[in-house]
């Protein structure tokens, strides 16, 4: 490790001791003499050398030492332009979707109806793991939501004064909820681990068509794949926000103005994503699917739901009662 | 209208700093809010250059435009104003300016800023307090302007190195000093912030 780091150390030095001097090459005359006129500084060459003006400076902030940054105006048009538009277009196109799909296939029923019989799908603590960060996720996607399309949506209703005190009160709800969330997206990324590796039989549902298909249903264990999407591309995600968070959260400890504005962008993006993608899981858990809320409600599932879409997993789920009944049974 | 500017003439500017000093008394800013400051590039090298820098009141002001309370916003002459009563201190506007500008009195924990504070070009505050009064002082600062007075940086620099005032005729005093003497280094920052450079 210390061997690591020292090659680490040289590298860097390295890197830093190769790096272009800013300074503009003394310009001679044509006796031979430096020329201070001609050696002038120009804003104009150093913006060309660089994307910032840095220079020394007597106050220990080491921000103020950055003279100028004009990429604060591309992150300007990042910002109010391509988010807002891009934003709006994939949540509004994402619920657009979701409409369609529920006028194409509707309710996904039982087929068998219900059976009466339930078996448990999700223990106590897997289900608070889940609300804890399905709760936090709303109220972070709302308030994080409000940054950006609040002045756009809200401010013309309320009026600046209130506009204002809700936002007040989203940021520093935004800042504190960011822990529960990464708490629970850490709880269910352990909890949903072992179940959600990729196996054999997703190759299998894929070929039946997985849940696209109404009246087909293919075999799956505990998470069919398309669960299993949700469940890596959320750990992905959620990753990405908390990371990016964790720097905004913390502004300028350790980074620069560049890497803010990175970290503003990153998160951004990933948080649009994420909301598309958790849009799509809420309609297959709610209106899309019929038995699926209970999962996550109760805990406990309809046994014809658990037979059409989880055939595997509850075929070993009742193996394992059965085991567990008999061996609890005294034998004669 | 006049259209009120900044500009630094760099080949001026020998790094003396009282233009942050009286930017300091003159507002009573707290400590730890820099609204205007001085970055010296190459120090000790051929082509060092001293730039003193604080809002430059930019024409489509990036911050304004980012600020997602909308309390930024541009007086008919040109000045950058905003409303304590309405920022809500997330820190955007930093991101966005060019300069470095936005300055926040550090409250509570994480890095939660409070109410942003910057140069208001000694023109009070953008919120609903009276033009002169107490209060607008306390909030925001000296309102020279109001009194027909430029910003006291400027007014008080000891080489003219930074002017103030409509950005017409303080470009043409740097046109005239540039043809002079036979060179210049730039306006600093004005592509940036008003979109028009200087032509000598």
């Amino acid at each position: 490790m210390r061997l690591l780091a020292r090659v680490f150390i040289f590298a860097v030095t390295l890197i830093l001791l190769s790096a272009p001097d800013a300074v503009l090459a003394q310009t001679l005359g044509p006796d031979g003499a430096p020329n201070p006129t001609a050696s002038v500084t120009s804003e104009r060459k150093l913006l060309q050398q660089g994307p910032r003006i840095e220079g020394g400076i007597d106050i220990p902030d080491t921000r103020a030492h950055v003279l100028m940054q004009p990429a604060g105006r591309s992150w300007d048009y990042f910002h109010e332009v391509l988010l807002r538009r891009g934003g709006a277009i994939i949540i509004l196109g994402t619920i657009g979707l979701l409409a369609v799909a529920y006028l194409i296939l509707g309710r996904l029923r039982i087929e068998g109806g219900r059976s009466g019989q339930t078996v448990l799908r999700f223990k106590a603590f897997e289900r608070f793991s889940h609300w804890l960060t399905a709760v936090s996720f709303v109220v972070l996607g709302l308030t994080g939501l409000n940054i950006t399309f609040g002045k756009v949506v809200l401010l013309p209703l309320i009026g600046p004064a209130a506009f204002s005190d809700v936002s007040q009160a989203a940021k520093v709800v935004h800042n504190f909820t960011s822990f529960a969330f990464m708490l629970g997206l850490f709880l269910i990324v352990v909890l949903f681990f072992r179940d959600n590796f990729p196996a054999r039989v997703d190759i299998e549902w894929v070929r039946q068509g997985g849940g696209f298909i109404k009246h087909k249903h293919a075999p799956a264990g505990r998470f069919n794949l398309g669960e299993k999407l949700v469940y890596w591309l959320s750990l992905a995600a959620g990753v990405g926000v908390s990371l990016s968070g964790l720097l905004l959260l913390f502004p300028f400890q350790g980074t620069n103005i560049a890497e803010m504005q990175l970290a503003q962008i990153v998160h951004a993006v990933v948080a649009v994503l994420f909301v598309a993608l958790i849009l799509g899981h809420i309609y297959i858990g709610t209106v899309g699917m019929e038995g699926a809320f209970e999962a996550m409600g109760t805990g406990e599932v309809d046994v014809n739901w658990a037979r059409e879409h989880h055939d595997r997993w509850l075929a070993q789920k009742l193996a394992e009662e059965r085991q567990a009944s008999t061996a609890a049974t005294p034998a004669e | 209208m006049a259209r009120m500017k900044f500009l630094c003439d760099a080949d001026r500017c020998i790094d003396c700093n009282a233009c942050a000093t009286a930017c300091k008394n003159e507002n009573e800013v707290p400590w730890g809010i820099n609204r205007r400051r001085v970055v010296t590039i190459n120090d000790g090298k051929p082509g060092e250059r001293s730039v003193s820098m604080a809002c430059m009141h930019c024409t489509d002001a990036p911050c304004a435009a980012v600020c997602p309370v909308e309390c930024i916003y541009p007086t008919e002459d040109g000045i950058v104003l905003h409303s304590k009563d309405l920022c809500i201190g997330c820190g955007y506007c930093f991101y966005a300016c060019p300069f470095g500008a936005p300055q926040y009195p550090k409250v509570g924990n994480f890095g939660s800023r409070g109410k942003m504070d910057k140069c208001t070009y000694c023109a009070g505050g953008g919120g609903t307090e009276a033009a002169g009064s107490i209060e607008e002082f306390e909030k925001y600062g000296s309102n020279r302007f109001g009194e027909g007075k430029l910003p006291l940086c400027a007014e008080m620099c000891s080489t003219k190195s930074l002017l103030a005032g409509d950005g017409d005729i303080i470009a043409q005093i740097y046109k005239e000093r540039v043809l002079k003497r036979g060179y210049g280094s730039g306006a600093w920052g004005w592509m940036t912030a008003y979109h028009e450079g200087i032509e000598v």
